[in-house]
């Protein structure tokens, strides 16, 4: 609880974190992993497919940093380009069409910031997902691991309930990023990282997620058991209510509400 | 990581400062010099031209300029004026900057919203305001366009959307990232209703408003030379190190690229929209 907001953001980056991969792997039972955005090409920064949570089959959606240096390489260090989105946003319709939950797990600095992903809409992705996943009829949980990066996060976290690692970090802007634009100095980072209220307790008090995941035991057995049986028990809820789409407009429909305020 | 744009201000006002007043010469008529031609073209002759050069370059445009450029006489009528942000994460400044912001501009807020009627059609009408915050969008910004969006959808009227932006107001953190979402949602209901929704891109339309309602209409127009985009280009400069492309993140490359319809320029704009919307009179229902 004590921990310095910029010592949190240090934390969600360490490169010794389970990774998107070593969650499904852990949690899920028969991962089949299926590729490309059948537009453009297959994006390494975002793993997709089905498997089963309990003997449950559910679609599977992870933005994938990497471990080591020539994995990291690879997945682009977690930056998605528009096909990544484009490759989640197909899986979720599939989703959709055969009635299976979807489960995602976010941890990326953001959306790729590349001549290529502009020439191929990043902006248009990321948009085209915000509308959609508002009007999945299939319950969405989106878990942050890691670092959630702005547009590039919030693409896959249109969902019915969103939780957060103890030690992962949600934000607009990276500290550094804001630190340069309003006080044209990165070193005030840590400034920045206060400010911005970008802490698991910051986001759940605000009202933008649900639940904190503790991070006891992170990346053995029991702490990936206790992530299986919350996400079961979870589904479970969400499945049988009639009303998920509706409740998913008003979750985002709330926020920021009381922050534009009228004058009496 | 570039959520927000880096885009300059282009005068002193847009960045919340004190000197907005053009270039006076010594003698005769004020004039502006027009950063496309390098001619100093009369103010005058530039107002009456609704600020575009005679070389084709088109200057910013205040919203409430705009909006009476667009719509027929008398026909506006505002809506939510009232809201506008607080400072819901006591971030350092914000407040201060904003009050010094709408003091000079004469705005509450970065957008404004209204129904309006455009040639025989009435419609709902968005314009955002480059000379507030650059028209960051935070949480005000948010619910003003989606009320206004949930009002189109209630009374069935087609959203026609002016989108100017720097990206997501940062000193409102995830409360202003969650607009987005928000948005979004809304666009897709009035959407899924079978309404239209047609947005015009106006320099400069980027981050967190290009990656949610500025691409998701069924129309999408743009003013000839606006900068669209996601990232801002110091940043994918900084991460690729290589140069950018010649009009990189124009109206002209994203048409090239496939992301927008038309560009339109100002003078056929209120044409244009007039006609569009008498094309989709009543929607699908």
């Amino acid at each position: 609880m004590s921990v310095a907001p910029y010592e949190r953001v240090k934390l969600a980056r360490d490169n010794s974190r389970p990774t998107g991969l070593d969650y499904i792997k852990n949690i899920f039972q028969g991962f089949i992993e299926f590729h490309g955005d059948r537009c453009y090409a297959d994006d390494h920064a975002i793993v997709g497919g089905i498997a089963k949570l309990n003997g449950q089959p559910v679609t599977v959606i992870a933005i994938e940093k990497g471990h080591t240096a020539k994995e990291r390489t690879y997945r682009n260090f977690g930056a998605p380009n528009p096909e990544g989105y484009r490759k989640a946003l197909r899986l979720m319709k599939q989703a959709d069409k055969f009635g299976r939950p979807i489960i995602c797990f976010i941890d990326t600095s953001g959306a790729y910031c590349g001549i290529g992903a502009e020439e191929r809409g990043q902006g248009q992705a990321i948009a085209e997902n915000l509308m959609e996943m508002s009007t999945l009829c299939v319950p969405v949980i989106s878990i942050l691991i890691g670092e959630g990066g702005s547009g590039g996060a919030l693409a896959l976290a249109v969902a019915d309930r969103v939780w957060m690692l103890q030690n992962s970090v949600y934000s607009v802007i990276s500290p550094e990023g804001c630190a340069s634009i309003l006080w044209k100095d990165a070193a005030q980072a840590e400034t920045a990282a206060a400010s911005l209220k970008l802490t698991a307790e910051d986001a759940k008090s605000l009202g933008v997620i649900e639940r904190i995941l503790s991070e006891k035991d992170m990346g053995k057995k029991e702490f990936y058991e206790r992530i299986r049986t919350l996400l079961t028990e979870e589904l479970q809820e969400l499945s049988d209510d009639v009303d998920l789409i509706s409740k998913r407009y008003d979750r985002f429909r709330r926020i920021g509400e009381g922050a534009a305020k009228e004058q009496v | 990581m570039a959520f927000i744009n880096f885009i300059k201000p282009k005068n002193k006002l847009e960045e919340g400062g004190r000197t907005a007043a053009p270039v006076q010469q010594d003698a005769g008529e004020p004039e502006k010099k027009c950063p496309n031609c390098r001619k100093d073209i009369p103010l005058s002759r530039l107002w009456a031209n609704n600020l575009v050069c005679s070389c084709g370059y088109h200057f910013r445009m205040k919203a409430r300029q705009r909006i009476q450029m667009i719509v027929e006489k008398d026909s506006f009528q505002e809506l939510y004026a009232d809201v506008k942000a607080g400072n819901p994460l006591n971030f350092p400044g914000y407040q201060e900057k904003a009050e010094t912001v709408r003091q000079i501009s004469g705005e509450e807020e970065a957008v404004i919203c209204g129904t309006a009627q455009i040639g025989k059609e009435k419609c709902c009408l968005f314009v955002m305001e480059s000379y507030f915050m650059m028209g960051s969008m935070g949480s005000a910004v948010g619910e003003k366009i989606t009320r206004l969006f949930e009002h189109a959808t209630k009374h069935r009227l087609p959203v026609i959307g002016f989108t100017v932006s720097g990206g997501a107001r940062m000193q409102e953190g995830l409360l202003s990232l969650m607009q987005m979402a928000k948005t979004s949602a809304a666009v897709k209901r009035h959407s899924d209703a079978g309404l239209l929704y047609i947005a015009v891109l106006t320099d400069p339309t980027t981050g967190g408003v290009t990656a949610s309602f500025a691409m998701e209409a069924d129309i999408i127009l743009a003013e000839p030379g606006a900068t669209v985009g996601f990232a801002g280009a110091r940043v994918i400069e900084q991460t690729t190190r290589k140069p950018l492309p010649a009009g990189f993140q124009t109206s002209e490359f994203v048409l090239d690229h496939g992301f927008i319809d038309r560009i339109v320029i100002r003078s056929e704009q209120k044409k244009m929209l007039a006609e569009l919307l008498e094309m989709h009179r009543g929607g699908n229902a």
